[in-house]
């Protein structure tokens, strides 16, 4: 277990470190740095330019620039922001909490929904229901994300006018409901995608379990059909979707930064954005390292925790 | 024996509709099976053993692509017809199964103790304290040493031996009268499966079960069978007891099938390979006319034997054979 958890810990080191590469090769070999942003905001001479070149480093070969921002962002100095000069990690800080709001009421919304409909979808294989579902999860994941929120701000703000189109609540406002209002329809927005791919992932899973010998065998014994679906099979079936909760961090990660943009919901995806579009590199290459390291973690810890769940599971 | 056949099934034929055609896999077969007795069902492997035991058990999948007919009187009631809340209730309880792969057939994620534990509650009125005790007092019995410490073990803990008596004692764990076992100790191997016999022996005497103990090995029904039932395209080719089948067979399959065991191996030991009888079981949706057996019989004759299909007729009171020439060959 430990020798797992060193080689897994070590194997995500290095993946970090080459993300870090590549990202700060990709932001910086990228048309049009900071100094542009500058020149082209104000009527700065030539001499600030190159000062605040200077100053920010960005005259010195890549290597060297990459090298001190690795040594500085191991000993926890992550930068400041080229906008306003705030810390990169509180910068960041202020927006997690409103991305993980969102991530984490659309993640629990897919998997509830998903697995339902999934192990529905199993046991009624071919009914109209799962051929509903199937369809359905088809368009879901072939629907852009962004014409999906749009649409949804269509229908339920401009036309019904139910809910709010965008932000995290009313200036002024902020009461629970308030809160849960505004919320509704990015998460509805961001679950869709996730629960197309969650109800997918359940029904074969649980298609496979009703196959196996020991689900004949729960009914040789005489149990209950009922009984075999929900303990024996369920159980079976849900037990790898752990894994996938692992493995969808990076795509919710991906619709997460969408569905904020188009919401206008000041999480870390619209942070992204706006920082790359500022070339705003320290905030960009923060949150790159700090959305990298979450994934690594989350697919270490749902491995983790199908290890601790599954009775066949030993890591070694 | 006396009294009345525990189990009496008539004209059983299950029929899959696939994509490549009808397959008939069982057709109209007859056998009673008395108290206290065991019957061995022989036959090479696609004779249609497994599906008749789920057919049986009910076990068969509900759709309309499964045609089951005929009759299964457990005890006078017929297990093909009654509602399934009933047959439930005899699943596990008056008629259970045990099959052929130990590695596959218990719940991964469920302690063993658990599972059979499970099958106690279901079929008798004790609490979960008392179908545990139950459940440990079983695996004692059918000798998993050290059980009641094993009851917590997962099935991946046991070796394939060990399984399958986890699965006897989920099967015996409701005292039942008909016992099914397909091909137990297939999937094991020799050492095991001389015990695993052993032990189903000495727990048939003990609770005078009758046993339908399914199997492709001739030195296995040497060891347990009172009677024996042989197979062959889904049918019935001969049924007679023991001693006097592996004396004089009168189907020539069945003659085959015993020629092709070294005598050895009916002694009980293990010999080299088989000789097999040349040719292939049939595909069952294209079998061939009149007796199915022909085109693989030694003593085809042609133009008889491929015309008229052959019924299954008493050779003596207890005896029943398949075969159009069986008087001739007999002689
Ligand atoms: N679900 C099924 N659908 C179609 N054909 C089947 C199905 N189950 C069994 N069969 C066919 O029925 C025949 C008998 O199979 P089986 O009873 O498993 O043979 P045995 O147990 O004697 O080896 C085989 O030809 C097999 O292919
Ligand atoms: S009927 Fe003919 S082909 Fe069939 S077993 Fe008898 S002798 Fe052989
Ligand atoms: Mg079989």
């Amino acid at each position: 277990m430990s020798g797992f958890l060193a080689r897994r810990l070590g194997q995500s080191l290095v993946l970090l470190v080459l993300v870090s590469m590549v990202g700060f090769a990709i932001l910086h070999l990228a048309p049009g740095g900071p100094m542009s942003q500058f020149a082209s905001g104000s009527d700065m001479t030539q001499e600030d330019l190159d000062r605040i070149a200077e100053q920010l480093g960005l005259n010195r070969p890549l290597p060297v620039q990459y090298a001190e921002w690795f040594w500085r962002m191991l000993q926890g100095d992550w930068g400041r922001s080229y906008r306003d000069g705030e810390a990169v990690l509180n910068v960041i800080g202020s927006h997690l909490g409103a991305t993980l709001q969102l991530m984490l009421t659309a993640t629990l919304l897919a998997i509830i929904i998903g697995v339902v409909i999934g192990t529905l979808g199993a046991i009624r294989r071919h009914s109209i229901f799962d051929t509903l579902a199937t369809v359905g999860a088809m368009i879901a994941l072939s629907i852009p994300t962004f014409w999906f929120g749009l649409v949804a701000i269509y229908v339920f703000s401009v036309w019904l006018d139910w809910l709010p189109s965008g932000n995290r609540f009313t200036p002024g406002d902020g009461s629970p409901l308030d809160l849960l209002r505004h919320l509704i329809l990015p998460a509805m927005v961001l679950a869709l995608v996730e629960t197309a791919i969650w109800s997918r992932f359940m029904r074969s899973s649980m298609l496979d379990v009703v196959n196996q010998d020991y689900i004949r065998t729960a009914r040789a014994k005489g149990v209950p059909e009922a009984r075999i679906l929900l303990r024996h099979a369920f159980r079976n079936a849900a037990l790898p979707m752990i894994t996938v909760l692992g493995l969808q961090l990076p795509t919710l990660l991906g619709g997460a930064l969408v569905t904020e943009t188009v919401f206008t919901w000041p999480g870390m995806g619209r942070l992204f954005l706006d920082s790359i579009s500022y070339r705003d590199y320290p905030v960009v290459m923060g949150i790159l390292m700090f959305s990298a390291t979450l994934v690594l973690l989350g697919s270490l810890l749902a491995d983790l925790l199908h290890a601790v769940a599954d009775p066949r599971i030993r890591l070694g | 024996m006396s009294g009345a056949p525990i189990l009496d099934v008539r004209n059983l034929s299950v029929r899959f509709r696939t994509e490549g055609g009808d397959v008939p896999a069982v057709s109209d077969l007859s056998f009673t099976l008395d108290r206290g007795e065991t019957l061995a069902v022989v036959g090479e492997s696609g004779s249609g053993k497994s599906v008749t035991s789920l057919a049986l058990m009910r076990l068969l999948p509900k759709d309309s692509a499964v045609t089951v007919t005929g009759q299964a009187l457990l005890e006078g009631r017929d297990l093909l017809a009654i509602p399934e809340p009933e047959m439930r209730k005899l699943r596990g309880g008056a008629i259970s199964m045990v099959f052929q792969e130990p590695m596959t057939s218990l719940n991964p994620t469920t302690p063993v103790g658990a599972q059979v534990a499970e099958a106690v509650q279901l079929h008798r009125d004790l609490d979960r304290r008392a179908a545990r005790e139950e459940a440990a007092r079983l695996l004692d019995l059918v000798g998993i040493p050290a059980a009641r410490q094993r009851m917590d073990d997962y099935p991946h803990h046991l070796s394939g031996g060990m399984r399958q008596r986890v699965m006897i004692a989920m099967a015996l764990s409701c005292d039942p009268g008909v016992l099914i076992a397909d091909e137990p100790t297939t999937a094991l191997d020799v050492t095991i499966q001389a015990q695993i016999l052993d032990l189903l022996k000495r727990l048939q005497e003990r609770t005078g079960m009758a046993v339908v103990f399914i199997t492709h090995n001739l030195g296995v029904v040497a060891e347990i069978a009172d009677r024996v039932l042989v197979m062959y395209g889904g049918r019935a080719v001969e049924q007679a007891p023991l001693r006097p089948l592996f004396s004089r067979p009168l189907m020539p399959y069945t003659a085959g099938l015993l020629r092709s065991v070294p005598r050895m191996e009916l002694a009980g030991r293990r010999a080299g390979p088989l000789p097999a009888i040349p040719g292939n079981v049939p595909d069952p949706r294209h079998m061939p006319p009149g007796c199915v057996f022909h085109p693989r019989c030694a003593h085809h004759q042609p133009g008889r034997c491929d015309a008229a299909a052959p019924v299954l007729e008493a050779a003596d009171e207890a005896r029943e054979v398949r075969c159009l020439r069986w008087r001739e060959l007999a002689a």
